[in-house]
C-alpha cells in the first residue's frame, strides 16, 4: 500500500507546531498503525531527520500510552480499538492520514504526538480508591459481591486511562475518565464507606485540572477503545448530587 | 557442591512450614518515628514495585517512586491476562499451601529455593484478600463468591481472574494504593523517568541516578536503602509478549556494580502466542493461558493436509475429527491441553519441525474452541434450558455467550491483529519469549549480593526455578512487594537509623553521574549509519535461533563469538538522532540495547555452561529418548550466580539446592 501521512510536529511544549506530509510506499496492510510509524521512523532516521515522538508501549490495547488522533478521531476509525491495535488493513491505498496529538488544556503537548496526561494520576490521588492498608483485610469470601455488580464494575474498572474521551470531547470533559473510577466503587461493598466524599474530591480535583463540562453529547462513549457506557456518568451524576445534597462539609 | 561463600541465602533455621512465622515474630524493627526519617527508592511501578512502594509508605518510610512510563498505572504488569494463583482451595478441590508449594517447585523443574517457594504458597491467600479490599473486581460466580479457573501444571483449580485482564486489575489496585500514598504525602512519584545508575558508597546502595525523560537532565537522588522492581529482560530477544520498554537496564546497572545475575538463560517461552507475520513485526501478542482451559491444540496427523492447509486449499475445518493429532493430550494423558508450559511450547516445536505447521511459515499450530464451545457449554446450556437432542448449530448458538463472557476480549484481540475469526476457525499460535525467570540473585530478604539493594517481582530470579508456571508471576509480584519486603528491608534498615541522609554532592553521586553521562555521550557522538532497532532486530535473531526454545554447545559457542562483535559494530555504527537535552525515545532505546548486547553474552554463558536441560532450558545433547528434558541433579542442582568482572569475564558462584521437604524426580506430565 502507498500511504500519505500529515503529521503533527511540535519540538516541545512551547513551540508553535505544524503539519509535515511524509510518503510510504511499502505499507503491509498487516502492520499495526504504529508499525507503520516505526517504518516512517526508521525511515526519517536513516535520511538525517528527527524521528516522531509518539507514545506507546504494551501494543496490546490495554496500558492506555498509546494516544494518536487519526483523521480526526482518537484512536482512528474503528471502534472499540486503541490506536496500537488499528491495522493497516482498515486504510485503503492510496489513503492520506493526519495525525495529530490529543487536543486538551489539561493534556499539554510534550513532543509530536507525546502529551502529558498526569493530570488523569492526580484525579485519582484525589479519591480513586479504597483506603485500606496493606494486611488489613478480611478472607475475600467474606465479602460477597452480586454477580451483576462484579460484572458492572469490572467493566467500569476496564478503563485505560488514554484520555481518548477528553480528545473526543468538544469540552475536553473527563467526565467519562472519572465516572468510570466511580461507578466501580460505588457498586462494590467495599466502595460505599468513603463513597460519598470519593465522588466529590474526584470531581473537584477533575475540574481544577482544567477539564471541560460536560454537556451530554456522547462523543467519549463513542470514541472509547474500551466501550465505557455513558451509563457511568448517568450513576456519577446520581452520586455526585446525593453526595452534595448529605455531605456534612 | 558446596555453596559459594559468597551466596548466603539467609534462610531462617526451623521446619519448612514454621520459618517464615518464625522469621516475621522475630526480625528487628524499626519503630514508627525512626521510620519517618528513612528514605527508599523503589524504581519500577508495576505489581512488584506499587505494591512494595504503597505498602512501605503505609508504613510510614518516606518513599520515592520511578517509572519510565507517563503514569505509574501503564507498567507492563498491566497486561497480564490469565490470572493469579493462590491456595485458597475455595473449590473444595484439595489445594493446600503445600501443593501450591509442590506444584511451584515442580514445575521449575526443581531449581528453586524450598524456602522462598514456600512462603510465597503461604501468603498467596492473603494477596486475594488484600486485592479483593481494594476494590478488585475478581470474576464472581452466581452466589456472590470469587471463581476460579484452572491454568497448566496443575489439576487444581486455584486461579483467580478478571476476565482477561487480570493483571489490569490488579496492578490498577496497587496503583490506586500507591495514589493514596503520593496524595498523602508518603511518597513521591517520579513518572518519565528512568534510573542509569546505581549509587554505592562505602560498599552500600545509597542512591540512584535517573534521566528526566522530557527534559533529558539527569537527577541524584538518596535512599537508605534502593529496590529495584524493574521487570523482565525478556526483550533481549527483540520479539517478546513484553511491553516495546522492558528492559534490563535497571538491573543490568546494578549487577555491573556488584550484585550477582542468578541462573540468566532461564526463559520462558510461551506456547500459545500469535505467530509472526512479517518483518515490520514489532512485538508479539500473548493468547492467555487460560485459553488452554477450553481450547484444544492440535494440527492434521497427515502430512499431506498440513500441506494443503499451509497452502490455503483445505480448511482446517474440514478436516476430521480422526485426522487431527491433538498431540498433547496424546503424548501428556495426564495433563493434556494444561502441560506446563516449557513442554508445550517444545512439543508444538517439534509438531512443526516435522512438518505438520499450519500455517505459511509453517509455525504455527492450531487452538481449538469448537469443541467445548458446542459440547462443553453449549451442551450444559441446552440441559439448562431443557433442549432435548439440539443441533450442531444450535448448540454452537447456546456456547457462544458462554465462550465470549469468559474470553470475549482475547478473541477480538485475535481478531483485531489476524483479520481472521477465531469463533468460526481455530486459532492458530505458536511459542514466543515471555517471562525470564533468570534475575538479580537475592536471598530470603529479597536483598541482592549489594547490601541495601533489594530485587522484587520479574527482576529477581527467585521463586520459578527453570520454569515459571502460569499465573504465578502476578502472586510472586504482589506477594514480594505487599508481604514480604514490609517486613525483610526492616532487617536491614534497622541498622541504619542512626545515617543521616547523604548529600547527593558526594562524590559516589558525581561520580555515578558522570558514567551515565559519558556512556550518553558516546551513544550521540557515534553518528553512525545504522538505528537502534537495526541491531536490536540483529541481536533478537541471534538470539532466538541459538539461546531460545532449544540450545546446544556448538550455537551458543557461535552466538557469544556474534554477539560480541555486534556490540562492536553498535558502538561504532549506531545512529542516534537529536539531542540528549530532549524528550528523545530514541536515545532511550539506545542505552536499552546497549544493555542489552551485553546481557547476551551473559545469558548464552549461562546456558553453555549448564550442561543438562531442565524447564524452560533445553539442551539438545541431554534429552530422554521420548524427547523429555533431562536434568543432571547430580551435577547441577544450584543457582548459577554470574559475578561481573569486566565485559567478556564474568565469575560462577553456585548455591546448592537443597531438597529436605520434597522428593525430586523427573518431571513427568504423563
Ligand atoms: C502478555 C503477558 C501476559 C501475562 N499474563 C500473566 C498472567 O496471567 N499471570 C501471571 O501471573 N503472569 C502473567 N504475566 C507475567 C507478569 O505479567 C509479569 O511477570 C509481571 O507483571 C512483572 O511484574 P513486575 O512488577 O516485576 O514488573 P513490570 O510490571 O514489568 O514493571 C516494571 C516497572 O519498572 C519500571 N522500570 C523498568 N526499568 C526502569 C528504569 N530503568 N527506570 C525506571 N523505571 C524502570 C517500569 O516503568 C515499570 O513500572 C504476563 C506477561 C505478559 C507479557
Ligand atoms: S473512559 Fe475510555 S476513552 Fe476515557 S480514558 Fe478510559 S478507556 Fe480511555
Ligand atoms: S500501546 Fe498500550 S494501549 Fe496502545
Amino acid at each position: 500500500m502507498k500511504i500519505t501521512l500529515k503529521v503533527w510536529r511540535q519540538k516541545n511544549k512551547q513551540d508553535a507546531g505544524h503539519f509535515e506530509t511524509y510518503q510510504l510506499d511499502n505499507v503491509s496492510p498487516d502492520m499495526s498503525f504504529l508499525e507503520m510509524f516505526d517504518v516512517l521512523n526508521e525511515k526519517l532516521i536513516s535520511e538525517g531527520k528527527e524521528p516522531v515522538a509518539f507514545d506507546h508501549d504494551c501494543r496490546e490495547g490495554i496500558c492506555g500510552m498509546c494516544s494518536m488522533y487519526i483523521n480526526g478521531r482518537p484512536h482512528g476509525p474503528l471502534r472499540g480499538v486503541t490506536t496500537c491495535q488499528l491495522h493497516m488493513r482498515s486504510f485503503k491505498d492510496g489513503d492520506t492520514i493526519v495525525v495529530e496529538p490529543w487536543r486538551s488544556t489539561a493534556f499539554p503537548v510534550i513532543k509530536d504526538l507525546t502529551v502529558d496526561r498526569s493530570a488523569f494520576d492526580r484525579i485519582i490521588q484525589a479519591g480513586g480508591y479504597i483506603s485500606v492498608n496493606t494486611g488489613s483485610a478480611r478472607d475475600a469470601n467474606n465479602i460477597l459481591v452480586p454477580k451483576e455488580n462484579a460484572d458492572k464494575a469490572f467493566l467500569a474498572a476496564a478503563c485505560i486511562g488514554c484520555g481518548a474521551c477528553v480528545a473526543a470531547c468538544k469540552n475536553a470533559s473527563a467526565m467519562l475518565f472519572v465516572a468510570a473510577k466511580v461507578s466501580q466503587f460505588a457498586l462494590l461493598p467495599q466502595g460505599q464507606i468513603e463513597r460519598k466524599q470519593r465522588v466529590l474530591n474526584m470531581v473537584k480535583k477533575m475540574d481544577e485540572e482544567g477539564f471541560g463540562n460536560c454537556t451530554n453529547t456522547g462523543a467519549c462513549e463513542a470514541e472509547c477503545p474500551k466501550g465505557i457506557s455513558l451509563e457511568n456518568i448517568a450513576r456519577m451524576n446520581r452520586e455526585y448530587i446525593c453526595a452534595a445534597l448529605t455531605s456534612e462539609k | 557442591m558446596a555453596t559459594s561463600p559468597k551466596l548466603d541465602a539467609k534462610i531462617p533455621e526451623g521446619p519448612l512450614q514454621e520459618k517464615w512465622t518464625r522469621y516475621r515474630s522475630t526480625v528487628p524493627l524499626v519503630n514508627p518515628a525512626n521510620k519517618r526519617n528513612l528514605e527508599i527508592i523503589v524504581v519500577g511501578t508495576g505489581l512488584a514495585g506499587a505494591s512494595a512502594a504503597a505498602s512501605l509508605a503505609e508504613l510510614g518510610y518516606k518513599v520515592k517512586a520511578f517509572c519510565f512510563q507517563d503514569s505509574a498505572r501503564r507498567a507492563h504488569s498491566i497486561a497480564a491476562q490469565g490470572g493469579i494463583n493462590a491456595a485458597k482451595n475455595y473449590q473444595n478441590d484439595g489445594d493446600s499451601v503445600y501443593r501450591l508449594f509442590y506444584d511451584t517447585i515442580k514445575g521449575g523443574d526443581y531449581r528453586a529455593r524450598e524456602a522462598n517457594v514456600y512462603r510465597l504458597a503461604e501468603v498467596s491467600a492473603n494477596i486475594i484478600d488484600q486485592c479483593v479490599a481494594q476494590g478488585v473486581p475478581f470474576a464472581r460466580e452466581y452466589g456472590g463468591y470469587l471463581s476460579n479457573r484452572s491454568f497448566g501444571g496443575t489439576q487444581v483449580q486455584r486461579t483467580f481472574y478478571a476476565a482477561g485482564q487480570t493483571g489490569q486489575q490488579l496492578l490498577l489496585g496497587a496503583y490506586s494504593a500507591l495514589m493514596r500514598q503520593v496524595a498523602l504525602g508518603q511518597v513521591q512519584m517520579f513518572a518519565r523517568h528512568e534510573m542509569l545508575n546505581i549509587v554505592l558508597i562505602d560498599g552500600k546502595a545509597r542512591g540512584i541516578i535517573a534521566r528526566n525523560l522530557i527534559t533529558g537532565e539527569l537527577e541524584r537522588h538518596f535512599g537508605h536503602a534502593v529496590i529495584l522492581a524493574s521487570g523482565g529482560y525478556g526483550n533481549v530477544f527483540y520479539l517478546s509478549t513484553n511491553a516495546m520498554g522492558s528492559n534490563a537496564t535497571a538491573i543490568w546497572k546494578a549487577h555491573k556494580k556488584g550484585a550477582f545475575f542468578g541462573n540468566p538463560c532461564f526463559t520462558q517461552i510461551h506456547p500459545t502466542c500469535i505467530p509472526v507475520s512479517g518483518d515490520h513485526q514489532s512485538k508479539l501478542t500473548l493468547m492467555s493461558e487460560s485459553l488452554r482451559n477450553d481450547g484444544r491444540i492440535w494440527v492434521p496427523k497427515k502430512l499431506e493436509d498440513a500441506k494443503a492447509i499451509r497452502e490455503g486449499r483445505l480448511n482446517p475445518n474440514d478436516i476430521k475429527e480422526e485426522d487431527r493429532d491433538y498431540y498433547l493430550e496424546r503424548r501428556y494423558p495426564a495433563f493434556g491441553n494444561l502441560v506446563p508450559r516449557d513442554v508445550a511450547s517444545r512439543a508444538a516445536k517439534e509438531r512443526c519441525d516435522a512438518g505438520y505447521g499450519v500455517n505459511a511459515t509453517g509455525e504455527a499450530v492450531f487452538l481449538d474452541f469448537a469443541y467445548n464451545l458446542k459440547y462443553k457449554y453449549g451442551m450444559m446450556e441446552a440441559n439448562r434450558l431443557g433442549i432435548k437432542n439440539p443441533t450442531e448449530q444450535q448448540l454452537k448458538e447456546l456456547g457462544r455467550p458462554i465462550v465470549e463472557e469468559k474470553y470475549g476480549n482475547l478473541f477480538d484481540m485475535y481478531k483485531q491483529i489476524t483479520g481472521v475469526d477465531p469463533y468460526e476457525n481455530p486459532m492458530m499460535i505458536y511459542p514466543a519469549v515471555h517471562y525470564t525467570m533468570g534475575g538479580l540473585w537475592v536471598d530470603y530478604n529479597l536483598m541482592t549480593t549489594v547490601p541495601g539493594l533489594y530485587a522484587l517481582g520479574e527482576a529477581n530470579f527467585s521463586d520459578h526455578g527453570a520454569n515459571r508456571l502460569g499465573a504465578s508471576a502476578l502472586m510472586q509480584g504482589l506477594a514480594d512487594g505487599y508481604f514480604i519486603i514490609p517486613y525483610t528491608i526492616g532487617a536491614y534498615l534497622s541498622n541504619e537509623i542512626r545515617t543521616k541522609p547523604i548529600s547527593t554532592n558526594h562524590e559516589a553521586f558525581v561520580q555515578a553521574e558522570n558514567e551515565v553521562k559519558d556512556q550518553i555521550n558516546r551513544l550521540m557522538s557515534i553518528k553512525g549509519k545504522h538505528t537502534v532497532d537495526h541491531f536490536h532486530k540483529r541481536l533478537g535473531k541471534i538470539m532466538w535461533n541459538k539461546c531460545g526454545m532449544s540450545r546446544n554447545a556448538k550455537g551458543l559457542q557461535e552466538a557469544i563469538q556474534e554477539i560480541r562483535s555486534l556490540r562492536e559494530e553498535f558502538w561504532k555504527d549506531v545512529k542516534v538522532p537529536g539531542t540528549d537535552k530532549e524528550f528523545n525515545p530514541e536515545l532511550e532505546k539506545a542505552g536499552r540495547v546497549a544493555d542489552f548486547l551485553e546481557l547476551a553474552e551473559l545469558m548464552c554463558i549461562d546456558a553453555l555452561h549448564r550442561n543438562e536441560s531442565c524447564g524452560g532450558h533445553f539442551r539438545e545433547e541431554y534429552q530422554t529418548e521420548d524427547g523429555e528434558a533431562l536434568r543432571d541433579d547430580a551435577n547441577f542442582s544450584y543457582v548459577a550466580a554470574w559475578e561481573f568482572k569486566e565485559l567478556g569475564n564474568w565469575e560462577l558462584h553456585k548455591e546448592e539446592l537443597k531438597f529436605e521437604n520434597i522428593k525430586v524426580a523427573q518431571r513427568s506430565y504423563k
